[in-house]
């Protein structure tokens, strides 16, 4: 019998094993949508400290900003969607507990997961110029493009974004195989290619494990986004992007994420009730306290 | 008429010589202003359902099912942002006398007072594309003299950074519930271009952090036609949602 792949299926618990205090973590998605939140909450109950988190973010940054996990936050922006403002990283900016931030143009932070992604110390872009992305991060430098336009002048000077190297990326797929291939099945792939070839280790979450064959049976080749040489490790866990969307195989919980806003920007007594109920226990826990709650609210 | 139908139609106005490129509504109003546009003065606009496809129709406000043209995930909006045939208009939570917008926070950026949504992609729009603004609220916490963070890059920022941030900087309009501004006034400042009717200069003035730049000869905002308010009323916002932004004074 000839040999294939190697089987790349663990457990939640055994990626957050291998996550080390101070790693830099990208968390793939966008915003509320396709966040590999099953493997978040496990980070919250680790002991996992001195983070530095890169992500369009979500409750995803929220919930670890609440739990004092990041020492530093990459970001271009962090919202619910349905609802604007995430109360968690509201409080935790105004309160000043995230101690380092880099604040980043949405663009700016694809072409720093682009140049870590093509091994590059920086890409050049205009994005940034003129803006207080360059006067609160001083140390993000410009450069001059040794090309002079036919015009005579000098050439341009562009922002040389610098790449966000990534220790592990954590990525949340609607299907994969037991080998790291992967597909996206809802409308946008948002960056998550990027995330793993940033990283040095990526670990894909996933809705469902099926046979390599499966991944084409009803979906087109061209949803294929992630390849097994990007991956280092693939975990089942259905519901795992709740409360965000996974379409179709699932939208936002939006009642949920009301009660999680309405808790976080509640008094501390709110907030405790709110991880007690939900994120006291492990995710099997989790996604029965989730089902209860509906059941309730129905 | 109401004063909501005349924001969408100053918004419309604001995409009519756009041409075919992929008009960017961020908020509900802008929305109903570029959809408006694409049923009127510019049928070659691209929109979007706000999320990854282009729709070849002009479906209501929070429609969804339409014929679509194309596929615009984030990856590909980036791309559009920097081939420049794109025309975004954003919210502005501060927006200062020399066109610089902020949506990242209030108050200092190592400890805000009031943390915002971020910077999103304001920094990058305004030196690719053109971009434009919708204060639903016009008042003097909104237009100010400095912003507490530069988000959207204003001319006068943009030039000083250089030839490149300056080349494709293009702070197009700024529509509020009460006028209409560009950024053509001295100085690269903002200038009155025209007030909503029934809106006095001396209401807009009270209004505004800052000196304006009005013109002697200032016109009053155009009202919308009979064929714009009937699109707007039965095909585009039959549920009035307009109404919440911009109630009816």
């Amino acid at each position: 019998m000839s040999k294939g792949p190697r089987d790349k299926r663990m457990s939640i618990d055994e990626v957050v094993g291998e996550l080390k205090d101070g790693m830099t973590i990208g968390i793939g998605g966008w915003g509320a949508r396709r966040k590999p939140m099953a493997l978040v909450r496990a980070i919250l109950r680790s002991d996992l400290r001195d983070l530095t988190i890169v992500s369009w973010g979500g409750a995803d940054v929220g919930l670890l900003a609440r739990a004092g996990k990041i020492r530093k936050l990459v970001f271009a922006f962090v919202s619910l969607d349905s609802v604007p403002l995430e109360p968690n990283f509201q409080r935790a900016r105004q309160d000043g507990t995230i101690p380092e931030l880099v604040e980043l143009d949405e663009g700016m932070f694809q072409a720093g997961l682009q140049a870590a992604a093509q091994r590059l110390p920086f890409l050049p872009m205009r994005a940034g110029l003129g803006s207080d992305v360059l006067v609160n991060q001083p140390w993000i430098k410009t450069v001059t493009s040794p090309y002079a336009p036919s015009d005579g002048q000098s050439g341009e000077e562009l922002v040389a974004v610098p790449a966000l190297n990534l220790d592990a990326a954590l990525v949340h797929m609607n299907r994969a195989d037991q080998h790291g291939n992967a597909t996206y099945l809802g409308p946008d792939p948002y960056f998550d290619d990027l995330f793993c070839m940033a990283a040095d280790r990526a670990y894909v979450s996933c809705e469902q494990v099926v046979d390599t064959a499966g991944l084409t049976v009803d979906a087109p080749v061209q949803r294929l986004l992630l390849s097994r040489m990007m991956v280092s490790g693939v975990v089942e866990t259905p519901h795992g992007a709740h409360f965000t969307t996974c379409t179709p195989d699932y939208e936002r919980d939006e009642r949920f994420q009301r009660a999680y806003a309405a808790a976080a920007s509640g008094s501390d007594e709110d907030w405790a009730a709110f991880e007690e109920r939900f994120l006291g226990g492990d995710e099997a826990a989790y996604q029965a306290a989730v089902e209860a709650f509906g059941e309730e609210q129905a | 008429m109401t004063r909501a139908d005349v924001c969408a139609a100053a918004i419309a106005d604001a995409f009519k010589d756009d041409g075919e490129i992929f008009a960017s509504p961020m908020g509900l109003l802008p929305m109903l202003g570029v959809r408006l546009a694409k049923l009127t003065s510019n049928p070659d606009l691209v929109i979007s359902d706000g999320e990854s496809l282009f729709l070849a129709g002009v479906p209501p406000l929070n429609a969804k099912g339409d014929v679509v043209e194309g596929w615009i995930p984030f990856r590909r909006v980036f791309d559009v942002v920097a081939y420049g045939k794109r025309h975004v208009m954003m919210g502005a939570t501060q927006v200062d006398r020399h066109g610089n917008q902020n949506i990242s926070a209030i108050g200092d950026w190592k400890q805000p007072k009031r943390q915002l949504l971020g910077s999103r992609g304001a920094p990058g729009n305004t030196v690719n594309n053109r971009t434009s603004y919708w204060v639903p609220k016009h008042s003097p916490r909104v237009f100010v003299e400095r912003v507490d963070i530069v988000s959207g890059v204003g001319p006068r920022l943009a030039k000083q950074a250089g030839p490149a941030a300056a080349r494709h900087n293009d702070i197009h309009r700024i529509v509020s519930n009460l006028a209409v501004f560009d950024v053509t006034g001295a100085g690269d400042t903002l200038r009155l271009l025209s007030v909503h009717p029934g809106v006095t200069v001396d209401e807009v003035r009270e209004a505004t952090g800052f000196e304006l730049d009005v013109p002697s000869d200032l016109p009053t905002t155009r009202e919308p036609t009979t064929e714009e308010q009937v699109l707007i009323k039965e095909m585009l916002d039959p549920r009035g949602l307009r109404f919440k932004e911009v109630p009816d004074a």
